[in-house]
């Protein structure tokens, strides 16, 4: 009887609706596939904000959902881009074993450094703490120049052919097949958690910790849960980086490269599960387009436009575009009559 | 006796600061108990403990025949102990129905399987968003259960703070001054709902209200500067000369 009754009513309509694919997003994925054939020369760049986009989701989980504020999220995506890198230059080729063994050791590193941000303090403790753990990771990668290359970068990484069958080439289309598929699976795997009823506890977390731990929810053991996974995402985003460049560079564990994720999901729009891949693609071709003219340029712009979002454009690209589909709503439901 | 909820030589102090002072506090099943004393007596304190949010100084607190003491908020709150707060704690960016559904799925959470709880979207746990439909209905939240909760009349948001409360399925239900900042034309539905709890549950009302409080109170305990004043029924209450005292001070 109340299955019936479920079926009928306005309010479960209205929170399945939310968690439809809608044709916006599926149009999205597909527009991704479009570029291999349609960008043939730029599938490297697009790959590259891909990777950025994936790791703004992992930022999106943790930031936009669960509420934890952090400065040193690339240490995840630095350990991830160097757990591959080693792997792939010390004889193990296989890229997909690769991703694993990097998304284990970034998902550990979440693990263990979960605990830290768990002991209580607020969202300035939880900066400095994550800031520090960045920094430290930073000097252990540039001291350690015997495995790591130091400043001048690990080299000798060689991936293998994916499935033993595709080849990484100089035009990269392989990996952006590659980083595409491994994009598109996490990005269904975190879609499809923040919207059950795990993702709405998390959600409650950020809105009030307070009544989030009144009714009952384990916040530490949730917080634990979330950093790791959103680590494990992170670790295979820098692995993602490390395989189709063949490359790691120091900057993967950079403050930089965290401080420039958070500009990404803000401009893009936090818990939108969209805003990490759309402000990654606005910041580098951004980035591209204006350090080309000037790199003086770009910095100028990007705090001017950092300074305008965060006043005006309140969750970001996304929660602007949102808004402008809801007045226009309105206006056509106030012309007819 | 039984008591569902109560609290043995309880202490806390911060510091010098004695705030609760060997207070042995007790609700038989189905009570309807109030808490009442004048400001800084110690009755937020005294909850906070109650819940676990502090760790009292000494003393033990038992609910349902267990010690409790040592045990965390969240898993209190499945053992059947909820509250609701004086000054609105809701999830602003939350619609009433998904705050409420969520609350009942974390109640649920050991009965759902990893799939449902993880991966399934929320609306696949339909018999709990009926529940929590209905329980919105019944507290008259049904018109406003799909907008987000910091657009809200303050009223409403009042019945939604009883709501999540209630979705816990609490044994004991600790009410920290319900009607607080509720403007009296509108506090009858907030009163009606108080009213219309059902006895299986027990509840410890904080109140400043002395109508709400001698309307709806069995027995009442009065709090002075951490200690347990006096413990008795409305009219034993209303005519201790102690209580007099301390609410309207001396010479009356």
């Amino acid at each position: 009887m109340s299955d019936t009754l479920a079926r009928d009513s306005r309010h479960l309509t209205f929170l399945r609706a939310r968690e439809r694919w809608k044709p916006a997003e599926i149009a999205f994925w597909f527009a991704l596939v479009g570029v291999y054939f349609v960008f043939p020369t730029n599938l490297i760049f697009v790959s590259q904000i891909l990777i950025t986009g994936l790791f703004a989701l992992s930022l999106d989980m943790i930031l936009g959902y669960a509420g934890i504020v952090t400065l040193g999220h690339a240490a995840f995506f630095g350990i991830g881009a160097y757990a591959a890198g080693l792997m792939a230059a010390h004889g193990w080729h296989e890229p997909l074993s690769g991703l694993l063994v990097a998304g284990l050791a970034a998902g550990i590193a979440g693990y263990l450094s979960s605990f830290l941000l768990s002991r209580g303090g607020g969202d300035l403790t939880r900066l400095m703490i994550t800031l520090g753990i960045g920094l430290l990771l930073f000097e252990v990668a540039n001291s350690a120049t015997k495995y790591t290359g130091g400043v001048d970068g690990l080299q000798g990484v060689e991936v293998g052919k994916l499935f033993g069958v595709f080849g990484f080439d100089l035009y990269g289309k392989t990996a952006y097949a590659y980083v595409l598929g491994i994009a598109f699976l996490l990005f269904a795997f975190t879609r499809s958690m923040m919207h059950s009823p795990y993702g709405l506890a998390l959600r409650s977390m950020r809105e009030n910790q307070t009544r989030a731990l009144a009714i009952g929810i384990p916040i530490s053991a949730c917080l634990t849960n979330i950093y790791t996974i959103a680590a494990v995402i992170a670790g295979i985003a820098g692995a993602l980086l490390t395989q189709t460049t063949q490359f790691v560079g120091i900057d993967v564990l950079s403050f930089q490269r965290s401080a420039d994720l958070l500009i990404i999901l803000i401009i893009g729009g936090t818990a939108t599960l969209y805003g990490g891949f759309v402000g990654a693609a606005v910041f580098m071709l951004a980035q591209d387009r204006l350090s080309n003219l000037n790199p003086q340029y770009w910095l100028f712009w990007l705090g001017i436009i950092l300074i305008v979002m965060t006043l005006y454009l309140r969750g970001g690209m996304l929660g602007g575009l949102s808004r402008l589909a809801d007045l226009y709503r309105h206006w056509r439901n106030k012309e007819r009559p | 006796m039984n008591a569902i909820l109560q609290t043995r030589d309880l202490w806390k102090a911060f510091g010098g600061l004695i705030v609760t002072k060997d207070v042995n506090l007790s609700l038989a099943p189905g009570a309807r108990h109030a808490l009442i004393g004048p400001n800084g007596a110690g009755k937020t304190t005294l909850i906070n403990q109650l819940t676990g949010v502090l760790r009292p100084s000494s003393g033990s607190v038992w609910l349902d025949g267990a010690d409790i003491t040592r045990i965390p908020p969240n898993e209190r709150v499945y053992r059947g102990l909820s509250r609701t707060f004086q000054i609105n704690t809701l999830f602003p960016r939350l619609t009433p129905l998904e705050a409420v559904t969520n609350t009942i799925c974390v109640r649920e959470r050991k009965r759902l399987n990893i799939l449902k709880r993880r991966f399934f979207g929320v609306s696949r746990c339909s018999t709990l968003i009926d529940e929590a439909y209905a329980l919105l209905e019944q507290l008259n939240l049904a018109q406003d259960c799909l907008v987000e909760t910091h657009t809200l009349a303050y009223g409403k948001q009042r019945l939604l703070e009883m709501a999540l409360a209630l979705a816990t399925r609490p044994k004991v239900l600790l009410l920290d001054e319900p009607a607080a900042g509720v403007p009296e034309g509108e506090s009858d539905e907030l009163f009606e709902v108080l009213n219309t709890l059902p006895k299986e549950i027990s509840i410890l009302l904080i109140e400043h209200d002395m109508n709400l409080v001698f309307n709806f109170a069995d027995r009442i305990t009065v709090l002075v500067n951490g200690e347990e004043l006096v413990t008795g029924t409305p009219s034993e209450i209303a005519d201790d000369p102690r209580v007099r005292e301390v609410y309207l001070g001396k010479g009356h």
